[in-house]
């Protein structure tokens, strides 16, 4: 196979790894919302945790994308 | 041939066909005044000169927000004090009270990291973080420097921080194993997360902003309002990701402080 043909195909499989981090947020921001729901007046205590969630279930699908872009431009 | 309205700025290749300009171009490297030091290439960067406007913004805003310091804050002051008190929080959550000696250090942190990635959301400036060696740099000291830390306090029984309570004994070769390896991958985490989040969210701004221009005067509009919600989004992560940056630092500290092992 050809090596560019082959590196934008590696660089699509390596970006199918930002779908765990859209289920990670989605999941880290839905249990937010029904435990604030549930109880309102806890919900602002617990809005740095959900930030920080946010961030780190982010940055595992970005560490995919990372690599994505290394095939796509370092080889 | 007239290029069709709008549609001017879209580079053409050789073999006819055209495409969008390049959106990594934003993250090129430029020597602005060329210096050797003992044979390292020590030019003075594009890179450079935002860390140094990025450092001299700091600190001119809060010696200027402070000067009165006045016990009812005027509106500058308040920022100033509403950031310090923000930090200063984050700290004694996070490492204790005995832990608030490294707040000066967090501070910096944050600042510098906060004012870099707002300094990059500037049309036409250069985004500091984008740079994988920069967030390593910053992210290989905090690591080392707990990491000493943890020694110096502790002495040998830090090496206690990689025993998890209550573990059945055949585990623990394993699991000594898989928290060491854990332990070991922070810097790199700490680093790829800020770097890729920077440089992720610049190159979809001018992946966009191509796509505004090459649309054209009645496409773009639909473009340009994604834009605007997307830089919006770009200066929240830009803030997000400082603050996370600097959290993390509070609880590697806290790890290394008071090792309440996972």
């Amino acid at each position: 196979m050809d090596p560019s043909a082959a590196k934008l195909i590696g660089a699509g499989l390596a970006s199918i790894a930002l779908v765990g981090a859209g289920i990670g947020i989605g999941t880290i921001f839905g249990n937010y919302l029904q435990g604030a729901l549930r109880n309102p007046s806890a919900a602002p205590g617990q809005f740095a945790n959900l930030l920080l969630g946010f961030a780190l279930a982010e940055a595992t699908g970005l560490f995919g994308l990372v690599v994505a872009l290394i095939i796509l431009f370092v080889f | 041939m007239a290029e069709p309205p709008g549609l001017e700025n879209v580079e053409h290749t050789a073999q006819g066909g055209s495409h969008l300009p390049n959106p990594m171009h934003q993250f090129e490297i430029e020597r602005i005044i060329p210096l050797k030091i003992f044979g390292f290439d020590a030019s003075f960067t594009n890179s450079a000169l935002f860390m140094v406007i990025a450092a001299t913004l700091i600190t001119l805003f809060t010696l200027y927000a402070m000067r009165r310091r006045a016990l009812v804050p005027s509106r500058l002051q308040s920022v100033a004090e509403i950031s310090y008190e923000f930090v200063s929080n984050m700290v004694r959550d996070n490492v204790g009270t005995d832990g608030m000696k490294y707040f000066p250090f967090v501070f910096t942190l944050f600042m510098f990291v906060l004012a870099l990635n707002m300094l990059g959301m500037v049309p036409y400036s250069f985004t500091v973080t984008s740079h994988i060696i920069v967030t390593f740099a910053l992210a290989a000291f905090i690591f080392l420097g707990v990491t000493l830390l943890g020694f110096w306090k502790h002495g040998v029984k830090f090496l206690k921080f990689f025993v998890p309570e209550g573990v059945p004994f055949v585990m623990l070769p394993l699991l000594v194993v898989i928290e060491v390896i854990s332990y070991l991958t922070r810097p790199l985490s700490l680093s790829v997360r800020l770097f890729a989040n920077m440089m992720a969210g610049h190159t979809m701004l001018k992946v966009f902003g191509a796509f505004v221009v090459a649309l054209g005067f009645l496409g773009g509009w639909a473009a340009l309002g994604f834009m605007v919600a997307f830089t919006g989004l770009e200066i929240l992560v830009a803030f997000l990701q400082a603050y996370v940056f600097a959290i993390l630092t509070c609880i590697y500290l806290n790890d290394a402080l008071h090792m309440h092992s996972h």
